[in-house]
């Protein structure tokens, strides 16, 4: 057995302080807590397309980045497709992959809990039956996705398993995969 | 009008402990029952239903189990029984058959109009439950027309429900008993679970309710908590009241044919869409269990006689289904009956004072809502026994306290 000191303090560069400091701010002036995010997806060629991504609203008023992002997205070969971008459906497993490692790192954080290398491969099944329109008891989405994490860090296994658990549990791409989101589109 | 010290409403375990405590510290009160002694306890709540806490966990002030059995667990008789006879040997003034019309403030009294006439005072006790009403989502008006929709208030026994598929929504306690019930009379029984709490009936040979209550969890404060609002919110543990029943989880209903889904998360054109977190919730209620009885066994290891109690173990994990269904048409006929167990909350529609906050829910301080207004029985609202036939009666005492101090009373 080895003495530690416990005053050694957690580093994994997420700011909890200011997350719980938001949480009460949030409770006195709840619509500040109303957010809305955009992206904007201009078509280029073929299945070829790039979103811009930057402005969005919170704290009551928009708000501008520093930088704008972009996301492409295209088909591979064997959809007849040049592959210049990975698919929209792999672009949903990276939202939640990265959706859970945020998370787990501001758990941890929150927990006292110093993390090494954390890593989340994700896998989705589609039978693309689906979207090819061939058989309609066959769904266009994914019919499982399968989430598995690699962890390094100065704690339990069952700690471990609380992280990725907590982290499941207040994510909002998990929220929005495991549960029914209305979704209105528009023509102007 | 009457006018009077204090006025208690509610003549439950709640309402008949703050008498109790008024009467030692000879505070003049009445005590407001709409029905009889043990109001809910009689009439809302299903037939075999016995209490989750053992008999001897009873404990009121002044008055203490002393019937054959402290380990057993009361059935609905046996707890209006205790609590008549309590109410009885503490000559607790009830006006039963009395209902309360409303609570509104008068210069710095109360006015509690009843159908039965108005009384004036200083204080008022609010111990009329915690579980007036059930909580029921809002996407419950998307149900199909034909299908009989049930709560735990006013559900008894399956005979009620018509023949066919029984959909149970929710996995606290009174979700897992249901169906359990319901399944065992036959009926294909599917149930959506949500966050739940697994835990054993008995642990190294003991009660888990006395482990809760000797290790000191149940007496937790709000103070001890990170997140009371949280703290506030965890649904009862998945337990019945028979001894016989180790489990009454998930892993239980499964074996017995209950077909475990995720948390009904709406119903879209007939169809009952569920969530596929199951497997996440059940690891968190694996890992909360772990995590109380590894508190437990930190308890035990302090003790000098620890030798007496059983070895420490850890239960297998809850057994998730590999695909559990997303989805259930409830227009196709196989299903005939919704059972909300989906919580409840308390009625105070008719306290008028501006005392709630935006979500309806009463604002208190360890159970203080404003000068002269407490309390009674709430989840965790000064422990986390509050709500606990076994927790009322500290509270109770606090406010009793509290009332001499405000009142210019010396506390003895």
């Amino acid at each position: 057995m080895t003495i530690s000191t416990q005053s050694t303090t957690v580093s994994n560069g997420v700011n909890t302080e200011a997350l719980i400091g938001a949480r009460g701010a949030f409770e006195q002036t709840p619509e500040a807590a109303q957010f809305t995010f955009h992206s904007t997806c201009d078509w280029i060629e073929g299945t070829f397309n790039r979103n811009t991504i930057n402005s969005y609203f919170g704290l009551g008023q928009n708000h501008e980045r520093k930088r704008t992002f972009t996301i492409e997205a295209d088909h591979p070969e064997v959809f007849a497709a040049d592959d210049r971008a990975p698919t929209p459906p792999e672009i949903v497993l990276s939202a939640l992959a990265s959706c859970l490692t945020g998370g787990v790192a501001s758990v941890a954080q929150h927990r006292g809990i110093q993390l090494r290398s954390v890593r989340a491969v994700v896998e989705g099944d589609i039978d693309v039956q689906g979207i090819l329109g061939m058989d309609p008891d066959i769904r266009n989405g994914f019919s499982a996705i399968r989430v598995r994490f690699e962890i390094d860090a100065d704690a339990s296994a069952d700690d471990i398993n609380a992280l990725v658990a907590q982290s499941q549990k207040r994510s909002a791409v998990f929220d929005i995969l495991t549960n029914p989101t209305n979704v209105a589109v528009s023509v102007a | 009008m009457r006018h009077i010290h204090s006025v208690i409403i509610g003549a439950g375990q709640a309402g008949l402990a703050m008498s109790r405590c008024l009467s030692d510290r000879s505070i003049r009160h009445v005590v407001i029952e709409r029905g009889e002694v043990a109001n809910s306890w009689r009439s809302e709540r299903w037939d075999s239903l016995r209490l989750l806490t053992p008999n001897w966990q009873s404990r009121l002030p002044g008055f203490v189990y002393s019937g054959p059995n402290p380990d057993g667990f009361m059935n609905m008789d046996g707890i209006t029984g205790h609590l008549k006879a309590y109410a009885e040997i503490s000559r607790a003034p009830v006006e039963t058959g009395t209902t309360v019309l409303s609570v509104t403030g008068v210069d710095r009294n109360y006015r509690v109009a009843t159908d039965k006439g108005d009384w004036l005072c200083r204080n008022v006790v609010l111990a009329s439950g915690a579980c007036n009403r059930a909580r029921i989502p809002g996407f419950a008006a998307a149900l199909p027309e034909d299908i009989l929709q049930i709560t735990p208030l006013g559900y008894k026994n399956p005979a009620q429900l018509p023949k066919g598929g029984v959909l149970v929504v929710g996995a606290s306690a009174s979700g897992v008993q249901l169906a359990a019930e319901i399944a065992a009379a036959g009926h294909e029984v599917l149930l959506a679970a949500g966050q739940h709490v697994r835990v054993p009936r008995h642990y190294r040979g003991r009660d888990i309710q006395w482990w809760m209550d000797t290790t000191g969890v149940l007496d937790m404060t709000t103070r001890e908590v990170d997140d009371i609002v949280r703290a506030r919110r965890v649904p009862s543990l998945q337990l019945i009241g028979d001894h016989r029943i180790q489990f009454h989880d998930l892993n239980a209903l499964g074996a017995a044919g209950v077909e475990v889904t995720g948390k009904l998360a709406g119903i879209r054109d007939g169809v009952a869409l569920f969530s596929g977190a199951l497997a996440n919730n059940c690891a968190l209620s694996d890992l909360k269990m772990n995590r109380l009885l590894a508190e437990f066994d930190k308890w035990a290891e302090r003790q000098d006689e620890a030798g007496n109690l059983g070895v420490p173990e850890r239960f297998g994990p809850t057994l998730v289904p590999a695909s559990p269904r997303l989805s259930c048409d409830l227009t196709g006929g196989r299903i005939r009956t919704v059972v909300w167990a989906t919580g409840f909350e308390p009625d105070f529609s008719w306290l008028r004072l501006p005392v709630f906050n935006g979500k309806g829910q009463l604002i208190h301080h360890e159970g203080r809502v404003a000068p002269g207004i407490y309390a009674l029985g709430l989840p965790f609202m000064r422990r986390r026994k509050s709500a606990l036939i076994d927790g009322v009666g500290a509270d109770a005492g606090a406010h009793a306290d509290h009332i001499m101090r405000t009142s210019g009373l010396r506390v003895a």
